[in-house]
């Protein structure tokens, strides 16, 4: 295995820089170890072999001409096939997009190529971002490189799996429920989910408007909050993204990484610490609060009464703005279209063309959101979890009065085994018990590598007020210089 | 909260436009039963003085100047598209032949 692959992205953007390597042979040799491994992980949807090594060799030639490059410029990324990619095959992992090209790129891939970054390809996830497993690919699932009979998390398993094969120092992924944080704890990376509006969401396939929010997957928290700088701010083209500027995550990063969080008031979720939790997950998170302690920090526990709640109300909302958004899956515009022989009505072939299309998990979030959203039930369902996310605002505003962050266990369990939870989906849901809270009120939250139970990782989650990102990093950081980062068996 | 049954499922199928085979509306049943038996927790803690969040961020129009600016050209519009004719998506007829 080559040194290079090893190596951070912020030391990678160092060697390019200096001119020790060329962007050529670092693209070159991410694509052979994924050529090597990718065929027992399944990381990738589509390896953009041409396009990688055309936009490696333009950064060469920019930087040879003496043009000023960012730090990034030069490094390759994976990118979470739900992202549009202009010309690059983005179809969600589902079958109802198979082969789309879109003819236009997302707003954060734009900036991606600005940063002169290489896209390597598209990454494995749930279909439709539905799930926490992986497993509800249409194309197969993704292996996790610590165990290859164990899932990688969902839904940006394959973004976390990339990065803990070494095929990529770098990913995208998206968090509607936990889809960033919770690959990155079962695969040993850094997963940010940046606050809601903080990055643009468009060109991003709409799952649960409300809720999802693209972000970084790194092997580091420095190369997390560096790639959060590329794509994060204002994009005129979604109504949701914040007028404001980013705060600074790298300078964040760097200050965490001195290790010294003096001054710095922690808050534990009283609520998180109920039963549920694997034992070797519990004896982490209490070693990571005693690190935390022992570096300055000051930690205490905070109630959030209404955390029990946010799964409930999640599994509402989040089905709902679903059963709405893939309405536009029907056959017309673009993907497949199943049935048109020519005597069929329209409604018929839309009807058998969804069929064909969508996967179990995909199908049983449009059924249960046009339940939730129907007369008569409209007001017991959605109308009430709307209320409970009023309520979990003000557990987190009530929160951040006393502290600067709060922290938990980012899933309650280690990566468990392929098929262990496929036949029942609320046990499924639990994997974001942890996560989902942050996204109902839009915060930044991070998840941090903390430890091994069992050989298996686990990681520290982050939650931070909203615009308040930096802090994330910081105390991220802070854990990282000491606790290290985890590598996987080999391959 | 009352439970699903087999009819509603499949009428919510019909709904979402969804042809769903007899073995899953048998599987999606029992499943969805328990889902939403989970979910109707949410009923127990929100009163009715609690206004509903539908968004983290406050909402507002965003209106840009009046410029002309270029879009998808016709044939970037249509290149995804599963058919096209005459520089349109060709779409199955509206009505079925007997109505």
């Amino acid at each position: 295995m080559s040194d290079l692959i090893k190596l951070s992205a912020a030391a990678l953007g160092e060697k390019l820089a200096a001119g020790e390597v060329s962007a050529e042979e670092v693209t070159r040799t991410h694509l052979d170890r994924i050529a090597e491994v990718d065929g027992r992980v399944h990381a990738f949807l589509h390896v953009d072999t041409e396009g990688a090594l055309a936009a490696a060799r333009g950064i060469d030639s920019r930087r040879a001409a003496g043009e000023k490059l960012g730090p990034l410029a030069g490094v390759p990324i994976a990118i979470k096939d739900v992202i549009a990619t202009k010309g690059v095959p983005t179809t969600c992992a589902s079958k109802i997009l198979e082969g789309w090209r879109p003819p236009y790129d997302a707003t954060i891939m734009t900036r991606i190529r600005e940063a002169g970054m290489v896209m390597l390809g598209k990454t494995n996830m749930d279909e439709f971002a539905m799930g926490s497993s992986t497993e509800y690919s249409a194309y197969g699932p993704t292996f996790n490189p610590w165990d290859l009979s164990r899932i990688p998390g969902g839904s940006g398993g394959g973004s976390a799996a990339a990065l803990a094969a070494y095929e990529a120092p770098l990913a995208i992924g998206t968090d509607t429920g936990g889809s960033i944080r919770q690959p990155g704890a079962v695969t040993g990376t850094v997963g940010a989910k940046p606050t809601y509006g903080g990055t643009s969401r468009y060109g991003l396939v709409a799952f649960s408007s409300s809720l999802d929010t693209p972000g970084p997957c790194a092997r580091t928290v420095l190369d997390a909050a560096l790639l959060h700088e590329v794509i994060a701010g204002h994009d005129p083209r979604d109504s949701t993204s914040i007028p404001r500027p980013v705060p600074d995550v790298v300078a964040a990063a760097r200050l965490g990484a001195s290790g010294d969080l003096t001054g710095v008031r922690i808050g534990v979720v009283k609520e998180f610490s109920a039963e549920g939790v694997e034992p070797g997950v519990s004896a982490v998170f209490r070693d990571a609060v005693e690190t935390l302690t022992k570096l300055g920090a000051e930690v205490v526990e905070v109630s959030c009464p209404h955390f029990e709640y946010a799964l409930p109300a999640y599994y509402l909302i989040a089905p709902s703005e679903c059963s709405s958004n893939l309405a536009r899956f029907d056959g017309v515009r673009f993907g497949l279209r199943v049935g048109d022989d020519g005597n069929r009505a329209l409604e018929e072939v839309m009807s058998l063309t969804r069929e064909a299309g969508f996967g179990d998990e995909v199908k049983r979030r449009i059924i249960i959101g046009t339940y939730a959203l129907s007369s008569g039930y409209y007001d017991a369902y959605y109308g009430q979890a709307q209320k409970v996310r009023t309520l979990i605002s003000r557990d987190f505003t009530s929160a951040f009065e006393q502290v600067d962050v709060l922290i938990s266990a980012t899933t309650p369990f280690t990566a468990f085994e392929l098929g262990s939870r496929t036949s029942d989906p609320y046990q499924m849901y639990l994997a974001d018990l942890y996560t989902i809270p942050t996204n109902l009120y839009g915060g930044p939250a991070i998840s941090v590598p903390a430890g091994l139970s069992d050989g298996l990782p686990v990681g520290l989650q982050v939650m931070a007020p909203t615009m308040a990102d930096d802090r994330m990093y910081r105390i991220a950081a802070a854990v990282e210089s000491v606790v290290g980062t985890f590598t996987p068996p080999a391959l | 909260m009352a439970a699903i049954s087999r009819e509603e499922v499949a009428h919510l199928a019909r709904l979402s436009r969804l042809a769903v085979t007899d073995q899953e509306l048998d599987r999606f049943a029992g499943q969805l039963d328990v889902i939403l038996q989970s979910v109707a927790r949410v009923g127990e803690v929100a009163a009715d003085d609690i206004p509903p969040t539908s968004h983290a961020v406050p909402l507002e129009n965003v209106l840009r100047e009046d410029v002309v600016v270029p879009g998808l050209t016709r044939a970037e519009a249509l290149s995804g598209a599963p058919d096209a004719a005459e520089d349109r998506f060709r779409v199955p007829q509206i009505l079925a032949d007997e109505e």
